[in-house]
């Protein structure tokens, strides 16, 4: 496959901070590239330097084939860039920045209407509205809509989906898809771990480096202690007292579920639901699971940064 | 059964002929953990904006922890605290510059912003850091403190507009650990979410579609109606039935 990112050797300082530190990937032609990370983990440098924006201090990034300090120009007209934070014109109503876009870049709305027409008709009703006005999701939505109008080969979303709610996320991803399909080069990051399973590959950053390179299921794998499942009917009391318990490596909440590791290499869930009846605990179901990447990302962290938890 | 702590009854917001919040008639108790879900654009935070008493409602009467809207703008003002996405700090300011520049809006007294600035810092063990602008600290760390102050004046509810959008795995449930233990000591939550899992942690829930209520239950209720195994499900089911597609 065809090389779409190349990044070798990156790394960014900004005054005392080392916010990325040799980073070293590649993304393939068509290739729906994930990455995940806590907050200042130096995704959004990494964006911002592939994107042409700021310049590297170390190593070497290619976008198609070119440079993105020296050939910044030629990248900038073949790319899309959602930033993280919200960069449309307020003043402008929703269809005066879209077709500002488009305009920016020597096309019009309506030739790649097709493209964009999956999100954008969500906000169509609204379309004289000034973007300033729109809701948290709703600005996402055009930001997003704008980053594409023109039908870039390449197309950086930085968190593309906070404050989208679950209904549009997921017709979203499913955008991404048939954009993939189409053969569109997507890297994106995302705090949604039901996201990130959703890419080929994903880039565990942490501290300003890759921690970790792989496919979904291949990041799981990183996962090594028996996962359990545990309900029962008070889950926040559940949650305090299994964390109280000496037996206990980790307990998170999952919806109506917690996961819970335990530090007895052998425990068997039978053992952990007696366990549980005999503390009180009623309507208690506890089975073993596969870690999912949520999971995961919990561990690498939990691994990594034991030391300011507050 | 616990005093009502939020009354409304068909508060309604108008922007010209678009109707962003309709008739919305709720009744919340002391000491409750409200989820306030819906599709982008229902009209969340414009009903948090009137609960709050930052935007005057175009009709409609409600109470907040036991004042007028209308009337009783200031005893509302006191009596309840606000964040909004992704934390309302300062990140240009230290720790305690961001103390004291909120406990002022909420009108503490010097003597109180101190007291309580020295009770803060130390119970978040954030006294080493004190002097340290924000910006370089942890999210978790910026989170707790952000809550934290938005509760520094002890009000009776705390709204809170998408308190973890855009946060990671584990910092957000840390978060929640926080709502957890503040819904213990009484303080009603009044919070928006779309992360469905943090649904689940609700004690009720309201699903607003086009700035009306769809429905309002327990989260194992409203699974239990739609007969399905998660709160992701009931939302996909029911936000946005006008599909424009
Ligand atoms: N000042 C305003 N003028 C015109 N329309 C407005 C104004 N404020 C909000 N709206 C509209 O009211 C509707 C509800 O907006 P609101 O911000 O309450 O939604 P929300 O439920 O909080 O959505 P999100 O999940 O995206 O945050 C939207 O269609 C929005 O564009
Ligand atoms: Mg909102």
């Amino acid at each position: 496959m065809k090389e779409a990112v190349l990044i070798a050797g990156v790394g960014k300082r900004f005054g005392e901070v080392q916010v990325l530190q040799e980073v070293t990937l590649s993304v393939g032609e068509g290739e729906l590239f994930g990455f995940i990370g806590a907050d200042g983990a130096g995704k959004t440098t990494l964006f911002r330097i592939l994107a042409t924006l700021l310049l590297p201090d170390e190593g070497r990034s290619e976008v198609l084939g070119l440079d993105v300090v020296r050939s910044y120009r030629d990248i900038r007209k073949r790319i899309g860039y959602m930033p993280g934070k919200f960069s449309l014109y307020p003043d402008l109503s929703v269809e005066e920045n879209l077709r500002f876009f488009a305009s920016v870049f020597g096309t019009t709305v309506e030739k790649n209407y097709e493209l964009i027409r999956d999100i954008y008709s969500q906000l169509e009703p609204f379309k004289t509205r000034r973007a300033g006005k729109l809701s948290g999701g709703m600005k996402q939505k055009l930001a997003l809509s704008c980053a594409l109008v023109h039908r870039p080969e390449v197309l950086f979303l930085d968190e593309p989906t906070t404050g989208v709610d679950a209904v549009s996320r997921k017709e979203f991803w499913q955008m991404l898809g048939r954009l993939r399909e189409q053969g569109m080069t997507i890297l994106v990051s995302t705090p949604y771990m039901d996201e990130a399973v959703l890419c080929d590959r994903i880039a565990f950053m942490q501290e300003g480096r890759m921690l970790a390179l792989d496919t979904p299921t291949g990041i799981t794998t990183l996962f090594r202690k028996p996962l359990f499942a545990i309900r029962a009917r008070e889950t926040w009391r559940l949650l305090c007292a299994l964390r109280a318990s000496s037996h206990a490596a980790s307990v998170y909440a999952f919806g109506s579920a917690l996961h819970y590791t335990d530090n007895r290499p052998a425990v068997r869930a039978d053992e952990l639901l007696v366990a549980l009846q005999a503390d009180g605990f009623t309507e208690v179901s506890v089975s073993v699971i596969q870690p999912g990447i949520e999971d995961t990302f919990i561990a690498l962290m939990e691994e990594k940064q034991g030391s300011d938890h507050v | 059964m616990s005093e009502p702590v939020i009354h409304t009854d068909k508060l309604t917001k108008r922007f010209g002929d678009f109707v962003a919040v309709d008739a919305l008639s709720l009744t919340i108790s002391s000491g409750e953990i409200f989820g306030f879900l819906g599709a982008n654009g229902a009209g969340k935070t414009t009903a948090i904006r009137m609960l709050t008493g930052l935007l005057a409602p175009t009709s409609g009467k409600a109470t907040v922890a036991g004042f007028d809207l209308y009337t009783g703008a200031e005893g509302v003002k006191r009596n309840i605290g606000y964040m909004s996405q992704r934390f309302s700090l300062y990140d240009d300011l230290t720790v305690r510059e961001n103390i004291r520049f909120f406990a002022g809006i909420y009108g503490l007294t010097d003597q109180a912003i101190k007291e309580k600035s020295r009770q803060l810092l130390e119970t978040l063990k954030l006294v080493a850091v004190a002097d340290t602008r924000l910006a370089s600290l942890p999210l978790g760390w910026k989170q707790k403190l952000a809550f934290s102050v938005a509760i520094l004046h002890e009000p009776k509810i705390v709204f809170l507009d998408e308190p973890t959008g855009g946060v990671d795995p584990v910092t957000r449930r840390r978060f929640w650990d926080m709502i957890y233990e503040a819904s213990g000591r009484g303080l009603t939550i009044f919070v928006t979410t779309h992360y469905m899992d943090e649904a689940e942690y609700c004690n009720r829930l309201c699903i607003m579609v086009d700035g009306k209520v769809a429905v309002l239950d327990r989260p194992e209720a409203m699974k239990r109606h739609f007969g399905v195994e998660s709160m992701n499900e009931v939302f996909i089911q029911l936000a946005r039935p006008h599909r424009t597609e």
